[in-house]
């Protein structure tokens, strides 16, 4: 088990590996257990940016970015509104369904586990290399524009009607 | 390095199963919103995953997380202002009250 774990933590990817999913974890950890809603955004936040960091690992440069714009800037800043926009003066009582609560907490652990031994179980093949090309955004750009041109249109016409729909849906009233 | 693939996927169900905990667990509107985005970067942080060590490595992978965190904005932006609707309707953001089809 020791021997492992040493084995696993032997590679300098590996180590940066287990920074980030223990920062990851704990924070999310963090997220369900706080009290205050603004302390639970910023903690959201911080997996965001841990998110983010694993991406920068897994060669996904592109998408890292991304992350930390729309994830860690827009979302956080959308819920932050949210909840100045809704007050929470009375936020502090937690809800008491205890067995609620722990048949959840039961449901969930449980569904962990199947997926923890369906991973377990599984052999992957071993992978070919990756080539992530010499310009991850360069590459990721003409893929959107060759191959993926009709979805990326779609998301488009989504995004704008997801965004008039708010607009619309929050706009005051006029009286 | 050969096997790193697993520990991805065991992190990603981790969050997936925190974030269902919460999206289920919580009574404030705002913190259900934040726990389903929580289990939508899982599934990002999957898609990744594969992308660089599945079978067939290639980048569709990372395209396909671009459209997922492109819908994920959208729904957060919808929730929001859905949340905000409903506070001046009813004066209340806890989930539990939101039972009624129409006011």
């Amino acid at each position: 088990m020791i021997d492992n774990l040493l084995d696993f933590l032997s590679d300098g990817e590996n180590i940066v590996f287990a920074i980030l999913a223990v920062i990851m974890i704990s924070s999310s950890v963090f997220m369900i257990s706080f009290t205050k809603v603004v302390h639970m955004v910023v903690s959201l936040a911080l997996v965001f940016l841990s998110a983010a960091g694993l991406y920068v690992l897994l060669e996904a440069e592109f998408v890292a970015f991304v992350q930390v714009l729309i994830y860690a800037g827009a979302i956080t800043i959308l819920m932050i509104f949210g909840i100045m926009m809704t007050r929470h003066d009375k936020q502090d009582e937690e809800p008491k369904r205890p067995f609620y609560n722990v048949l959840l907490f039961v449901g969930a652990f449980a569904l962990f586990g199947v997926i923890f031994f369906a991973i377990q179980d599984t052999t992957f093949a071993p992978s070919y290399g990756f080539e992530p090309g010499l310009d991850n955004t360069r590459e990721i750009g003409l893929l959107l524009y060759r191959e993926y041109v009709i979805p990326f249109e779609l998301v488009s016409v989504l995004l704008t009607v997801a965004f008039i729909g708010s607009i619309v849906m929050a706009k005051r009233e006029e009286e | 390095m050969d096997n790193i693939l697993p520990s991805y996927l065991i992190l990603g169900a981790i969050l997936f199963c925190i974030g269902l905990y919460g999206a289920l667990a919580k009574k404030n509107a705002i913190i259900v919103l934040l726990s389903v985005e929580l289990m939508l970067n899982a599934c990002n942080l999957n898609f990744i995953a594969f992308a660089k060590y599945g079978p067939v490595p290639s980048l569709n992978g990372q395209i396909f997380s671009l459209f997922n965190i492109a819908v994920a904005a959208a729904e957060a932006a919808v929730g929001v202002a859905i949340l905000i609707a409903l506070f001046r309707q009813k004066g209340t953001s806890d989930v539990v009250d939101m039972d009624s089809m129409r006011h």
